[in-house]
């Protein structure tokens, strides 16, 4: 999303300083405020002592005794440390299928432009339209025939069904921006149509994978629903699922461990966002504009 | 022939196509044909159903939980979006305005979108929790309210609560997105337009709007489905509780058919959603026709 207008001075010299504070510094604080105050919440919560915690007195923004004890509690006795595995586990094989999928997929409607492409491209925006909310019950039936329930194999097969959609979508719109002339050439020259893809369009499409694949890794990380269903064991469990199922003891609420846990299960996440930012924009408004 | 093979379009294509189409149709397309059959039997967990017709759906016609879940989930999905496309718009706006820090801006305001919804939702539920919540402490000091607030607690107040927290993660989405199409709109219009004396109100109203419309009708379509779908922030939040006031056709499938074992109520359930996805669909079809014959290309 590159800046269009830095060329152009705009119009802000018409309007004064004190009436931007007004109408769009104020507003913006306002909105960051309110966007990044439960990460300030659950940052704050994890470290706050018990007796902090369950406390109306004092500042509640603030710690006073700052503690580790929800981290050790949530490291040590409980099974988080295996719930941290398995989402990266199935994140990182989920994506790689999907993506590795999603490449052919793409460059045969894109460019081999088969009979019938069209009707697939149209067939795979629909697929990314279906909602897991509805497909979750039949597919429990089906991975129950299978003999997948409470594996991770439930996962890494079922996760494809959003992530391959998804990818191949936003995989179409970059292969449609590489010229057709290098391929030409390239056919000219003798390459095989293998070839070609290995060696000229998956190179000029690095940003468009490192898009779906950032992308989806963050979409297996954040699913719910079928890991609640396909999975009861604690230790296949996921940490979205893991966290809310297993740290609620009855009506106890562990309050800081369950902070900790959600703290940790969104920094791989948030971390991995940082680094790829614009990767993730343009992922973003791409599946939405093509 | 391995030569020709490589050079045919139909013959690769089918074989490229291949993973992809072989994973989608046993474990989307089956399942999506497997559910609406489920919903005509009385499947339960760990026995094969029979064919019981539309008994299913009239039982779920006469049910009150299920009509409230109807309404629950038009409730939520109509409020919800209304608000996150005003303040998503809003939001973009201020953000495509020149300001300093502007990158770091855009990249904070996608985080609630990014982090796991059910893990953000656990931060919402003890911001509102009946006993130590910040807000309630916040309004308490202020001299606002006397008594705490029980947010999860009062149906109506529950309600509120789970869409503020559903209008929190989807405003990035709506505002990144319609940042991007506000994008490419040229400035030159807005100078032209300031040029003959238009007031910032007209601008908007009239160049801002009609450009962006396309890409409006695609970002909602999609806000949408997400939330008519919703399912983790519920069922993190409430379970559908308090007396069913929160329970959303998603979480009520889910409870039917996973914890109660009624298989075929939970499809018929989920089934019962698909119309109204389909609607939603359709327009977003028409929106992107639109957005072709807006750009002048006659594909």
């Amino acid at each position: 999303m590159s800046d269009k207008t830095t060329d152009s001075q705009g119009m802000d010299f018409l309007t004064s300083t004190p009436r931007r504070w007004v109408t769009t510094y104020i507003p913006l604080l306002v909105f960051m405020f309110v966007l990044l105050f439960p990460f300030y919440w659950m940052g704050i919560t994890a470290f706050k002592p018990n007796k902090e915690l369950l406390s109306r007195e004092g500042n509640p923004f603030w710690v006073e005794n700052p503690t580790l004890a929800h981290f050790k509690k949530l490291f040590f006795d409980t099974a988080y440390p295996d719930w941290l595995w398995n989402t990266m586990l199935v994140s990182v094989v989920a994506t790689f299928a999907s993506l590795a999928a999603a490449v052919f997929a793409a460059y045969a409607i894109e460019r081999l432009r088969f009979t019938g492409s069209r009707q697939a491209g149209l067939a795979i925006f629909f697929a990314y339209l279906v909602p897991p909310s509805i497909l979750f019950i039949p597919l429990a039936t089906i991975v129950y025939k299978l003999g997948l329930f409470d594996t991770r194999w439930a996962l890494i097969l079922t996760y494809p069904t959003f992530l391959i959609p998804f990818c191949t979508w936003l995989l179409m719109g970059y292969f449609r921006s590489i010229p057709f002339e290098l391929e030409e050439c390239a056919l000219i020259d003798g390459a095989t149509r293998w070839q070609i893809l290995v060696k000229i369009v998956l190179p000029l499409a690095v940003p468009g994978l490192i898009s779906a694949g950032i992308f989806a890794f963050t979409l297996s990380w954040n699913e719910f629903i079928y890991a609640l269903t396909f999975v009861s064991s604690s230790e296949v469990k996921t940490v979205p699922v893991g966290v809310i199922t297993e740290l609620v003891e009855g009506d106890v609420y562990h309050w800081g461990a369950l902070m900790a846990g959600a703290l940790m299960g969104s920094l791989p996440v948030a971390v991995m966002y940082s680094f790829f930012v614009e990767y993730y924009v343009s992922g973003m408004t791409g599946a939405v504009k093509e | 022939m391995l030569s020709r093979f490589q050079n045919s379009r139909n013959g690769l294509g089918l074989v490229f196509m291949l993973p992809a189409a072989l994973l989608l149709l046993i474990f989307l397309t089956y399942p999506l044909g497997l559910g609406v059959w489920l919903g005509f039997t009385d499947t339960k967990t760990g026995r094969a159903g029979e064919w019981v017709g539309f008994e299913n759906y009239a039982f779920l016609l006469g049910d009150s939980v299920t009509q409230l879940a109807l309404f629950n989930t038009l409730f939520y999905t109509i409020i919800a979006s209304i608000v996150k496309f005003a303040l998503g718009l809003w939001l973009a706006l201020l953000l495509n305005e020149k300001l300093p820090f502007k990158t770091f801006f855009r990249a904070v305001v996608l985080l609630p979108w990014i982090v796991p919804t059910a893990l953000s939702a656990i931060a919402f539920w003890w911001i509102y929790d009946s006993q130590f919540s910040v807000i309630s402490w916040t309004l308490v000091k202020l001299g606002l309210i006397d008594s705490y607030i029980d947010f999860l607690g009062d149906p109506w107040m529950a309600r509120i609560s789970t869409i503020i927290a559903n209008i929190w993660r989807g405003i990035p989405f709506v505002a990144i997105s319609l940042l991007a199409g506000l994008q490419t709109i040229s400035p030159s219009l807005y100078e032209a337009a300031a040029i003959d004396g238009a007031t910032p109100w007209q601008r908007f109203r009239n160049i801002t709007l009609p450009l962006l419309t396309p890409i409006i009708a695609v970002v909602m379509t999609f806000s949408v489905l997400f939330t008519f779908t919703d399912f983790q922030l519920i069922y993190v939040l409430t379970r559908g509780g308090p007396l069913n006031a929160t329970h959303l056709m998603a979480t009520l499938s889910f409870q039917r058919a996973i914890s109660g074992g009624a298989l075929g109520e939970g499809a018929a359930i989920a089934t019962a959603m698909v119309p109204f996805l389909l609607a939603a669909i359709m327009f977003s079809y028409f929106g992107l026709q639109r957005r072709a014959w807006q750009q002048g290309s006659d594909k």
